[in-house]
């Protein structure tokens, strides 16, 4: 009736992940129970979980990696406390709980941080840059959400139901075929991969085609401000690259579901093409995380700095090299595989010529930097720690690129040093920056500047102390996964390294503190002008938080950095344009597709894991059932009547008109 | 175990390169470095001294030399890469004094077994090597990957089942070194840590003679009690039975080791899936 | 339009980047939806592509078990190719009836698609259920792995997309030629296309190239 799953699945003997099962639980219960007491579920029901508006879905994704966050770093807190600890002894955690850490870690980090972080942070902003009222496809984009939430739902479900993947983020295999990992955690991990590969797809689609094919009057290519042009290049790497994910993925669940010979020992399966494979997919994938946070901070640096981005096309440029040669890289990350001296040294250079854009783009930032008037708001605080930080990790980068250094450094705590290097100074600073710089535009108040400022440093700091003395162990030879060791030389760093866990443990703390000290002041941090930045692209140039249809009229662009130019046109002639006739606009329904579809998703992939077939039968009828419903609706789209339009409009215009005349009077 | 400390020549040519290639790159780096902070502070809004110059956005001479900075440092780093690939490939050879030894390593769940095939012992955990002498390993594993590492000598290399991995070494000096998997491979992995005692080339033979008298035997049957998944505490040493044995490994002729199933009973507290199988 | 707007505002050109051919503005829904389903299936393809290279890896992996050119039978997969090329044909005629809203060549050409869709399946479906009962299945060795996970992601396809015709028919039975209509319609005619285009790669690859002895 219920497949493998019975009682000896909760476990009852380890008080860890029961106890924090419990108060996730409670939580999660609490805060249900405040929103339906409260009479706040029509409302959540209706202008969020079935919104299919991009400016939620996109708002929902970030606040999705943002609770991830927390759900991973807790994780990296026990791991660093472990590696602290387990000198010569077994620590505070067993093995088989260990293991499950860092492999929940990783894929959490990645897939449910970092993705939806970043696919958040585009989905916002993208269309009101390219000034357009939304994607190309808002439902499917609400289903590529709520599918993303389903695969972060199973891999927390696996905390307290079984247990998840013991064999590290790629699960490799053979130890993830079904002689070495009988239990059920690969099949969390693939299930959860799976689900959440396919609302990461949509996405990329979704945001392909908006790009390409979704611009306002006059937005050509090159005029598109630099984070379009990352979110373009990041999402064909998406559409590419996940695929191959996917297939990868479907073959290690076909040979432990049904005695398939892809990746086993026996009957000439084949494990190398597993390593190909996944880091075909998996090269790419850190280009489509950090890619975005390039274009983030092209923005903030070039608005902070009051200056248009120095070397536009040659950003756009090292952009799309990225884009192209992130395909042709993938075997560095197993030259010690014996693949022979000319394909090692073939790949190696391959990626060592990455760094050659990369570099470009630095210096692209820096000479933005010069001769600017550089205000040091918090986004390019994380701009200016972000630049410094990666060229460290871009060093080690093309260090471990070298194959006879990789021969030494391979798989090492250097390695799990840089990889942090990039991805936390990259892509999580980026997105840092992302977030405190289009909050007002999302909510229509700034974040306070204190804390933030506070969160940074320690952050910052946080970071070198963690990640520093992880370099200098991979030098003493420390390899990584280690769940305890007794190399005497290694323990002062693994203390230091738990020691600067605390650190950015209270910049996490900040972070949180400025949200909340930012919505309790959120009166006095309102921003009127819908431009607290005095920002250049378009989606400054439209109320904050912007209306449901983003601009009254969709923008005629003249050149690069169209709201910049709109604005020095603005001020020698009056402010607001002369009175033009509003016109009916027509915007997609609100669908609970997304939200139905992702639940059936849900039940089909717990039931898959579990062997549940009955389930899996009724799951999959769902969600099968789901598009059919949607299919048949007569109406997918209201109108919001020209009047409507107006309303919205003056009142926004007399509001900003006030603020100039004000400023003017002063 | 710090690779700085090199014990061998592959290890010295590896963190030669190592060190060379940060220095080649920190010679770009720390200017930049130098520079993002300098610009960063010079240029603050609050700084009267500094010229705005909000139309300095093109110039084709500094994109010229933005290019040409990195391109060039990879340049050189590719000929490094290049160059070292080849000298550094761990299947070539590394001349030493004496004759060769060859050492068939098998990595199990979870311990290392080293096989001597020309002196007809085998060890566990433990790696006895001559100084001085070139030494051809052959690697496989009996059931996951793992990767074989010795780091202060040098070259890291995977060991896969049904597969056969080469790799030259050569220890200088006498000592006690240590050796590791490098690659994760299931709950007893950080106890594959093994011994790496580099014994005078003069030492060797008596060492080879000493272990020969062990009762304990290496043949099929007290391999396969030697592949279930267990830890390894002590250092047993065996007499081989067959010299042919790791060739019956590496062609699977011998079954992979088997999963936690058959291994121990006392295993697994909760792995979620076990009676319903 | 937009000419007259670059004119009266003389735009300095800081990137040095030339004179260029203004945006017109977003594309109409068609053009949209069309683009968007491209880049599903070319993402399908990579997906498919990863099969195919798993494929040309393990294909030798036979592990005692049976070769390509034991198992295949010529007559059977001329057959499936002929059904499927012939749907083609009839997904294409189905596709023109829908753009003139001619409901009966409409259904004509949906239910012969699907007929010859049918067929495919069964005699791919046929071919299997022989394969297994020989104790040729996918558990055999590596090839036949590679080989039923290949042969069979493209069934899975067809079948989806019967799936999916069916619904199609529905659809147009019970709302018309409505223009969303018309771009689903759009799009499926391109899906089935592709899995033409799919198949005769899978029939190169596997069954003309495996059958070389």
């Amino acid at each position: 009736m219920l497949g493998k799953l019975d009682w000896s699945a909760i476990p009852f003997d380890q008080p860890i992940p029961l106890v924090a099962g419990a108060v996730v639980l409670v939580a999660i219960l609490c805060v249900l129970a405040w929103v339906v007491v409260k009479g706040h579920l029509p409302y959540l029901w209706r202008e969020w979980i079935t919104s299919v508006d991009h400016k939620r879905i996109g708002v929902m994704y970030i606040l999705l990696a943002s609770v991830m966050l927390l759900r991973g770093g807790s994780d990296a807190v026990m791991m660093r406390i472990q590696q602290a600890v387990a000198y010569q002894s077994q620590g505070y955690l067993p093995p088989e709980h260990y293991n499950q850490i860092f492999s929940a870690h990783g894929t959490i980090m990645i897939f449910f941080v970092a993705m939806p972080f970043v696919i958040g942070l585009m989905n916002l902003i993208v269309p009101l840059q390219l000034g357009v009222r939304d994607v190309a496809f808002p439902t499917l984009n609400s289903v590529g959400f709520w599918l993303t939430a389903t695969g972060a739902l199973l891999v927390n479900v696996s905390l307290v139901v079984g247990e998840f993947a013991r064999t590290g983020w790629l699960a490799f295999p053979p130890l993830s075929e079904l002689s070495y990992s009988p239990g059920v955690g690969v099949d969390y991990y693939a299930w959860s991969l799976q689900i959440s590969g396919v609302g990461t797809l949509v996405a990329g689609i979704n945001l392909v085609t908006t790009v390409l094919k979704l611009r306002t009057r006059g937005m050509n290519y090159l005029r598109m401000p630099m984070f379009c042009w990352t979110t373009l290049a990041s999402n064909l790497l998406i559409v590419a690259a996940f695929p191959i994910l996917t297939a990868t993925l479907a073959m290690l669940l076909l040979d432990r579901y049904l005695g398939f010979h892809f990746f086993t020992n026996e009957a000439g399966g084949n494990v190398m093409m597993f390593m190909n494979l996944i880091w075909a997919w998996g090269h790419p994938e850190v280009y489509i995380l950090v890619l975005p946070a390039f274009g983030i901070f092209s923005e903030v640096v070039s608005t902070f700095s009051g200056k248009a981005l120095f070397g536009y096309r040659s950003m756009v440029l090292a952009t799309m090299a990225i884009c192209v040669i992130s395909f042709m890289v993938w075997l560095h990350h197993f030259f010690t595989m014996g693949a022979g001296p000319d394909v090692n040294a073939i790949f190696g250079i391959a990626s060592m010529i990455i760094a050659v854009p990369t570099g470009v783009k630095i210096y692209n930032w820096l000479f933005t930097m010069y001769g600017g008037r550089i205000r040091f708001a918090t986004p390019m605080l994380w701009s200016v720690g972000f630049m410094v930080t990666f060229i460290i990790g871009g060093l080690t980068g093309v260090l471990v690129a070298v194959p006879p250094a990789d021969f030494m450094l391979h798989n090492s705590m250097f390695l799990v040093a840089h990889f942090h290097n990039v991805i936390i100074g990259g892509v999580l600073f980026g997105a840092f920056a992302g977030f405190e710089y289009w909050f007002p535009k999302a909510f229509g108040f700034r974040l306070d500047e204190r804390w933030g400022k506070a969160a940074f440093w320690f952050t910052f700091l946080g970071f070198y102390v963690t990640f520093m003395p992880l370099y200098i162990v991979g030098m003493l030879g420390m390899t990584r996964r280690m769940q305890h060791y007794d190399v005497a030389a290694w323990r002062p760093w693994m203390i230091i390294a738990a020691f600067g866990m605390a650190v950015l443990t209270i910049g996490v703390i900040c972070q949180i503190m400025q949200l909340v000290v930012s919505i309790r002041d959120r009166e006095a941090l309102r921003d009127r002008t819908g431009d607290p930045w005095d920002g250049r692209s378009l989606e400054w140039a439209t109320w904050s938080p912007p209306p449901v249809f983003n601009f009254a009229f969709n923008p005629d662009v003249r050149g690069e950095d169209a709201y910049w130019e709109m604005k020095a046109h603005a001020r020698q002639q009056s402010f607001a344009h002369e009175e033009r006739e509003y016109e009916d606009i027509e915007m997609p329904r609100n669908s609970p597709t997304g939200f139905v579809c992702a639940f059936f998703a849900t039940i089909m992939g717990f039931a898959l894991i579990w062997h549940i077939w009955w389930m899996v039968i009724l799951g999959g009828i769902g969600a099968f059932a789901t598009f059919v419903v949607f299919a048949w609706r007569d109406h997918d789209e209201y109108v919001i009547p020209a009047e409507e339009v107006a309303r919205i409009d003056r009142v926004n215009i007399e509001e900003r008109r006030s603020l100039v005349s004000m400023a003017g009077s002063v | 175990m710090n690779l700085l400390d090199p014990q061998g020549p592959v290890a010295a040519a590896n963190s030669t390169i190592l060190v060379d290639s940060v220095f080649i790159m920190l010679v770009i780096v720390v200017p930049t470095i130098f520079a993002i902070l300098a610009f960063a502070f010079w240029f603050r809004a609050s700084n009267p001294k500094a010229r705005y110059q909000p139309e300095f956005v093109y110039s084709g001479r500094v994109e010229m030399v933005v290019w040409s900075i990195p391109a060039l440092t990879v340049i050189l780093l590719g000929g490094v890469a290049w160059i070292g690939s080849h000298q550094l490939d761990p299947a070539a050879p590394v001349p030493g004094t004496g004759s060769p030894v060859r050492i068939h390593a098998v990595s199990l769940d979870w311990k290392w077994l080293f096989i001597y095939p020309d002196q007809r012992i085998a060890t566990v955990n433990t790696l006895t090597v001559p100084a001085g002498a070139e030494l051809n390993f052959q690697l496989t594993s009996s059931s996951v990957m793992n990767t074989f590492f010795i780091p202060q000598l040098g070259s890291m290399i995977y060991t896969m089942n049904g597969m056969v991995t080469k790799l030259n070494l050569r220890a200088d000096n006498e000592g006690k070194l240590q050796g590791m998997s490098a690659h994760f491979s299931g709950d007893g992995f950080p106890d594959m840590m093994f011994d790496v005692n580099v014994i005078s080339p003069l030492a060797f033979p008596e060492w080879v003679a000493a272990t020969a008298k062990t009762d304990a035997v290496l043949n099929a049957d007290s391999y396969k009690r030697l592949m279930q998944q267990g830890i390894e505490k002590g250092r047993p040493v065996y007499r081989l039975d067959d010299p042919q044995l790791f060739d019956l490994i590496s062609t699977l002729h011998i079954p992979p080791g088997p999963g936690p199933e058959l291994a121990s009973e006392a295993g697994r507290s909760h792995s979620g899936g076990h009676d319903a199988r | 339009m937009a000419m007259t707007a670059t004119a009266d505002h003389v735009h300095a050109d800081p990137h040095h980047i030339g004179r260029v051919i203004e945006h017109p503005g977003p594309a109409p829904k068609r053009i949209v939806t069309a683009y968007g389903f491209w880049i599903f299936l070319l993402s399908d393809i990579v997906m498919f592509s990863c099969f195919f290279a798993a494929y040309a890896v393990l294909s030798g992996q036979t592990a005692g078990g049976p070769r390509g050119s034991e198992i295949f039978e010529q007559r059977n997969v001329a057959i499936e190719t002929v059904c499927l090329l012939l749907s083609s044909f009839t997904c294409g005629m189905a596709s023109i009836a829908a753009d003139v809203r001619n409901r009966f060549w409409f259904y004509l050409g949906m239910a012969v698609t699907c007929v010859l869709g049918l067929i495919f399946l069964a005699i791919e479906f046929r071919e299997f259920a022989d394969l297994v009962a020989r104790g040729y299945g996918p558990s055999r060795s590596a090839f036949l792995t590679a080989f039923f996970s290949l042969v069979g992601c493209h069934g899975l396809h067809v079948s989806a997309g019967i799936l999916w015709l069916l619904t199609m028919m529905a659809q147009v039975f019970a709302k018309g030629f409505r223009a969303d209509i018309l771009r689903r319609m759009m799009c499926f005619a391109l899906f089935w296309h592709a899995l033409d285009i799919i198949w005769v790669a899978v029939f190169s690859v596997v069954y003309l190239l495996g059958s070389a002895p």
